[in-house]
């Protein structure tokens, strides 16, 4: 009996997002709850999903599409990793569709349905074992997100929108360039069979082959924002409407998460002649990201631009451990890869909220502010809405959790993520550790403290020195999902036991990519119903 | 044939990157555009040329398998084409609406 729960994530939304296009744009609310309810469903799936994946001990679950043998057809693969993505991807969205259902929706059209394909795209992307399939679902991904970042309109949404789709379309014919090379070379798409292709290919092949990996490598590196191929993330991060930005955080992680699958999957312990390839380029590349998102932390004057350069460190952090290829780091990368992704998530949802009623040129001067005093006369905007209480308070201390997440202090879980990426690099020999691996000890470190010296910088003026009628009004509904975010990062800080034990397993899961390869080339397909007498034989396939 | 093949992919890529890099929205989309069909030829071509191979199953003739050209390539670009053509009316999209708001077809929305 197939398990069917796996196609849910991806169908679900997608079902849901098209029956909403002709619904009205007049019950917007309608509209949002069917799309929170969707996401709630969808995060309930896959925590399902997650202990089961959890229970098959390391076995990935594999769907059959259509019933085809996966030597032909197209394959969903569920494993550990795959499910921790989806887990992560529905608690953002939820997050982000509760927060955009208390203003951000009425600023332009379909918004609940561009983002629900969005979910659907990011799902199918986790899922899929085929490679074609992930660039069907990525693309579908990239065009939601198009739609996403153009949301609420205005020329600066429209020309970062204009680069943002010029480089994505470029991407994607190096993708496609990258997929015809790997299935001229490797005869299938399936990512198992390519992965087996990579181990028995003859020499003149794997060229080909490691040709093919290394255009599909530099379109996922520029989805993760990997120096030198980021210019485009921070401009176009920062001018996306806050609901649509919380969940572009995922979006950076979805080329880590293709980059992880594929590497360790082909170029994994056992691949034979290809083993480690391009591991090299993704470390040091991972350092040059981190040192260049460290630099741009550091120069950001608004805070837009600001969180956009964290999600940059926040990238080179987990490609240099990706190319580190120590399973007991990788282990600690997941946990740092939810546990920033969250934090990220919750500052783009923040940052709008306490730089309303701020002054346009307040956040430009943020930096510099030393030289003009403290003269500042910022004014209260009215906005429609049940102020809470304390606003400021509230606001201010989970920007404080945002500054300590990121920048990994303790005791929260961004500081245990970096530990355990630390302790993964050291090990309990010193000794041995090359001094590549110290420089990777080192810019994470730094990167830490420069992250807290901008945090801090742009607290201080936000928070401190206009306290004096500049108190935001703030929905409920607008604070509840980024504190909702933060609690689960609180969350995984007190569980970190049970979370970090999920993660190694999840790592070692991955370092045995027989495991992955067998159980889908095993995949054994349903056989034809028994047929009961007088009716038609049933076809066979889909 | 392969020739001419490889250097119309090679004719079309170079063109299309050239006209990327250009200044003015219309050249990037006209780039992006001949970027897509040099990717198409390309995958097109990854299934091996032949002359008078069909892809789709004949039951009635039934001819040896070796007789078909590989029907995979063939399926990847339609759908390549429907993605990229999609792609491609979006991004005129975006083009009209930013020239409308900077009242210039500069990528940067200023010269």
């Amino acid at each position: 009996m197939p398990n069917h729960l796996i196609t849910l994530p991806i169908l679900l939304p997608l079902i849901v997002a098209a029956a909403m296009i002709p619904i009205s744009e007049r019950s917007r609310i309608l509209k949002g709850l069917l799309g929170v309810s969707t996401t709630f469903v969808v995060f309930i799936i896959s925590v399902v999903l997650m202990r089961q994946a959890a229970e098959a001990d390391a076995v990935p679950l594999v769907y059959l599409l259509g019933n085809w043998s996966s030597a032909f057809g197209i394959v969903l693969v569920a494993d550990r990793l795959s499910v921790l993505m989806l887990f992560l991807t529905s608690i953002l969205a939820l997050a982000a569709q509760v927060y955009g259902m208390a203003k951000w929706h009425t600023a332009g059209y379909h918004f609940h349905s561009l983002f629900l394909m969005l979910v659907a795209g990011l799902n199918g992307a986790y899922l899929t074992g085929d490679i074609f399939n992930l660039f069907v679902f990525f693309e579908m991904l990239l065009a939601a997100s198009y739609g996403l970042l153009l949301h609420g309109s205005g020329p600066q949404r429209v020309r970062a929108g204009l680069h943002y789709i010029a480089i994505n379309l470029a991407a994607s014919s190096l993708f496609l360039v990258g997929i015809a090379l790997i299935y001229g070379a490797a005869g299938t798409l399936n990512m198992a069979g390519i992965a087996l292709a990579f181990r028995e290919a003859e020499p003149a092949n794997r060229l080909l082959l490691e040709a093919g990996a290394t255009a599909i490598g530099i379109t996922f590196l520029i989805k993760a924002g990997m120096w030198p191929l980021c210019f485009w993330l921070p401009g176009a991060y920062s001018v996306a409407t806050p609901p649509a930005a919380a969940i572009f955080a995922i979006l950076s992680k979805v080329g880590i998460y293709i980059l992880l699958r594929l590497s360790v999957l082909v170029f994994g312990p056992g691949s034979g002649a290809s083993a480690g390839f391009g591991q090299a380029l993704l470390f040091y590349g991972g350092l040059a990201t981190i040192a260049f998102g460290m630099i741009g932390v550091l120069a950001s004057q608004a805070m837009g631009r600001l969180a956009s350069y964290c999600v940059l460190v926040s990238s080179g952090t987990l490609l240099a451990a990706i190319g580190l290829g120590k399973p007991e780091v990788i282990g600690g990368a997941l946990f740092y890869l939810v546990s920033s992704t969250l934090t990220l998530a919750a500052l783009f949802l923040l940052i709008e909220l306490v730089e309303r009623g701020r002054d346009a040129g307040a956040d430009v001067l943020a930096v510099t502010m030393e030289a003009y005093g403290d003269a500042e006369d910022e004014e209260v905007e009215q906005e429609v809405g049940v102020a809470i209480p304390a606003t400021i308070a509230v606001l201010g201390f989970c920007f404080s959790a945002c500054g300590i997440l990121i920048a990994g202090l303790p005791p929260l879980s961004g500081f245990l993520a970096k530990f355990a990426m630390l302790s993964g690099v050291i090990g309990g020999n010193p000794g041995a550790v090359t001094a590549a691996q110290w420089s990777f000890v080192a810019l994470l470190i730094v990167s830490g403290l420069a992250a807290m010296i901008a945090m801090s910088r742009a607290g201080i003026r936000t928070f401190w020195a206009s306290l004096e009628g500049t108190v935001p009004r703030v929905m409920v509904v607008e604070i509840l999902p980024v504190i909702m975010l933060l609690g689960i990062c609180v969350l995984f800080s007190i569980r970190a036991a049970s979370a970090i034990a999920y993660m190694d397993d999840t790592a070692d899961a991955l370092m045995e990519p027989a495991r992955y390869i067998e159980a889908v080339r095993g995949a054994v397909t349903v056989p034809p119903a028994e047929q009961v007498i007088g009716a038609k034989p049933v076809a066979e396939g889909g | 044939m392969e020739l001419i093949l490889s250097a119309a992919i090679g004719v079309l890529a170079a063109s299309g990157i050239w006209l990327i890099l250009r200044p003015r929205t219309y050249q990037v989309v006209i780039g992006l555009s001949l970027l897509s069909y040099a990717v198409n030829l390309f995958i097109f071509s990854m299934g091996r040329l032949r002359v008078d191979a069909p892809p789709v199953i004949d039951k009635i003739a039934n001819p040896p398998v070796a007789a078909y050209t590989d029907p995979v390539p063939q399926a990847l670009v339609l759908t390549a084409i429907v993605i990229g053509f999609a792609m491609t009316a979006l991004f005129l999209v975006v083009l009209l609406a930013s020239r409308g708001f900077t009242r210039t077809d500069h990528v940067d929305g200023r010269e």
